[in-house]
């Protein structure tokens, strides 16, 4: 019977061309657009390097201070003051992390100007992050404490300033008229690793700024490392604590609200979380209604296109019934059809997200991003084909069963 | 072994109620060959759709080999359809998509047959209509008369008691039509399958055994 089933289908495939690339084309795009941005959610959420500890670790991005009233919010990340005597107190982390966010300045080499990005960082970023040193080490604490005018550099902007090849250990990079040795190259981190990735990294005692001060604003983040998965909610219930401590007198700002996030709810809280709520779900709920809408167009199209096709068979499905099909058989069959039509579309689709994600691997559009098919994308591609074939082909099959065999059989005479 | 108690059919649109067919009593024996003629529109074909259950009388009974069929919903209708009836129609209704071989086991798809076992049986059936020749062909490559001849050959693979022919030889020559009358007539005398033929050509007609002519959708004799 499936055979059969098959026979037909592909005959039917080949005999209508035009609609039958119509119908790969809108499945395949739709899949191949799906796989690519699940491989970018992928790539974007998973450890990799150099955050391989990713599953370990909660973010601090920012602070909120609220007025009773709610009439009164500011929100940034937090300040020096914050993470130096609350956050850095804490005990149950393995490891605390400090940094700031990127702040992009100007360096020259050879009167040459290109841009960079610095980031200040404590000794603990470099236990946190598992950088891999092509040259030399990180700061340590000593270097720290004595302001010492060093730099790690990545290995991107070691090619920048000093040339392709060339080793710079020992070296002087200028930023911001300022002149650092370098001490350490490491091999770049992903644009997408948002919080690891710059192109110096400066002892965060030799800020400009931010150092002094009691406020709790400032631009400092923080990422805990726990011991295990198991201590992430003792961290989240050391750090509310914690937050009860932390004086904030001020008029409008009488409440403090600050959240040790996992790596994409640090995100997500920040575009989509109200109140205490981390935004996860509402993120989740927005891409299944962005997934779901973006599958409806390429689905109404292919409900058009068979109930089309279908009709035109309308002799077969009066000599079937004829001759014994139940609607329920035809039912089957048309399904069936539409499944192979949406699996031959799907495989198509896999292949093309391939050349996709090839191109875009070495188009190198972001620096060392690495987009792969996982078996989880690959996984959820076959189930939306599933949904696809059926969400396209139950409908017309379910007219076309409705067919009376008399009015069928006479359609084509 | 066919039997037709005060049938009427009447087709009903939203502005016109048409009477196709009018208190209609009729028996079909088994092992008969009956043959039904009239003028076009005069409602022997609406007659042979309700022998075959492919449309319901809006009055009247169809009893078949003693089964009441008013009764049966979709999934037994095309059981009993599978079992106990083979269809032949003028225009063929071949699948062209589908080979010979392949459009004449369609009908023993709906059963628990085997793949090995249907095509046996569909390698038969070309056989006894004289193609076993054209096994691989698909239809657009056949003459009219053969097409005709897998058509029979898809009615009678799964040895059904009844055969409904409407209008078989409308589309042919006299000397095919001739070929496919002989066909059946064999069908009907060898193997005792009861034949009810729509017909147009009156020599046809007077070949088979009984004669009931249709007009304005009543019967005349």
């Amino acid at each position: 019977m499936l055979k059969n089933y098959f026979k037909i289908a592909i005959a039917v495939l080949k005999r209508r061309k035009f609609f039958t690339f119509i119908s790969l084309f809108g499945i395949s795009l739709t899949l191949t657009i799906l796989i690519v941005l699940t491989a970018f959610l992928d790539v974007l959420t998973s450890p990799a390097y150099p955050d391989v500890n990713r599953s370990k670790e909660l973010f601090i991005n920012r602070i909120v201070l609220k007025s009773n009233k709610e009439n009164y919010t500011s929100q940034s990340p937090a300040s020096f003051y914050f993470v130096n005597n609350f956050v850095s107190k804490m005990k149950t982390p393995e490891k605390i992390a400090i940094h700031t966010g990127r702040n992009t300045t100007n360096a020259y080499q050879n009167n040459k100007k290109m841009e960079v990005e610095l980031m200040h960082t404590n000794v603990s970023f470099w236990e946190v992050y598992q950088f891999e040193f092509v040259e030399g080490k990180a700061f340590n604490a000593q270097d720290l404490e004595n302001a010492a005018q060093v730099a790690v550099i990545s290995a991107d902007t070691r090619s920048k300033y000093f040339g392709e090849g060339a080793l710079a250990l020992g070296k002087y990079v200028e930023a911001n008229n300022i002149k650092y040795r370098v001490i350490g190259v490491v091999k770049s981190a992903p644009a997408t690793m948002i919080y690891a990735n710059s192109d110096i990294y400066l002892p965060y005692t030799l800020a400009k700024s931010g150092l002094k001060g009691t406020s709790l604003m400032g631009e400092y983040m923080v990422t805990l490392l726990a011991r295990s998965t198991a201590d992430l909610p003792l961290i989240k219930e050391e750090y509310s604590q914690l937050l009860k401590k932390v004086p904030h007198p001020e008029k409008n700002q009488e409440i403090l609200l600050s959240y040790p996030d996992s790596y994409l709810e640090s995100f997500t809280r920040e575009i989509f979380g109200k109140g205490e709520g981390s935004g996860k779900d509402r993120f989740f709920l927005m891409i299944g209604i962005f997934v779901f809408l973006f599958m409806l167009l390429p689905t109404i199209n292919l409900v058009n296109i068979n109930v089309s096709r279908i009709m035109e068979r309308s002799s077969e499905i009066g000599v079937r019934k004829a001759f014994g099909a139940s609607s329920s058989t035809l039912v089957g069959q048309f399904i069936v059809e539409n499944m192979i039509l949406t699996i031959l579309g799907g495989i198509l689709g896999v292949l093309l997200s391939l050349l996709v994600i090839f191109v875009l691997n070495s188009s190198n559009l972001i620096s060392h991003m690495n987009l792969t098919i996982n078996l989880t994308v690959l996984g959820y591609s076959l189930l939306a084909c599933l949904v696809f074939g059926l969400m396209s082909g139950v409908y017309p099959a379910w007219r076309m069963s409705k067919l009376n065999v008399v009015t069928a059989l006479k359609a084509n005479n | 072994m066919i039997q037709l108690k005060n049938i009427e059919k009447v087709y009903r649109t939203d502005t016109v109620e048409t009477q196709a067919l009018n208190n209609i009593s009729l028996q079909v024996e088994k092992g008969e060959f009956l043959s039904i003629m009239g003028p076009s529109g005069c409602g022997k074909s609406t007659l042979l759709n309700l022998m075959g259950l492919l449309d319901a009388p809006s009055k009247g009974d169809v009893i078949i080999d003693s089964q009441q069929t008013l009764q049966l919903n979709d999934r037994k209708l095309a059981h009993f359809r599978n079992s106990k009836i083979g269809f032949i129609f003028q225009s063929y209704h071949l699948i062209n998509d589908l080979q010979v071989v392949d459009n004449v086991e369609l009908p023993l798809l709906y059963r628990n047959s085997s793949a090995k076992e249907r095509r046996t049986l569909a390698l038969e059936a070309l056989e006894k209509v004289g193609l076993s020749n054209r096994v691989k062909h698909f239809p657009t490559q056949l003459s009219g008369g053969q097409k005709q001849r897998v058509a029979i050959a898809r009615a009678i693979v799964g040895k059904p008691e009844i055969i409904l022919a409407d209008e078989p030889t409308g589309n042919l020559d006299s000397a095919m039509g001739n070929e496919i009358m002989n066909i059946l007539l064999e069908l009907n005398r060898i193997d005792g399958t009861t034949i009810v033929m729509v017909t147009h050509d009156p020599n046809m007609a007077q070949r088979t055994h009984r004669l009931l002519r249709l007009f304005d959708g009543s019967q005349v004799q």
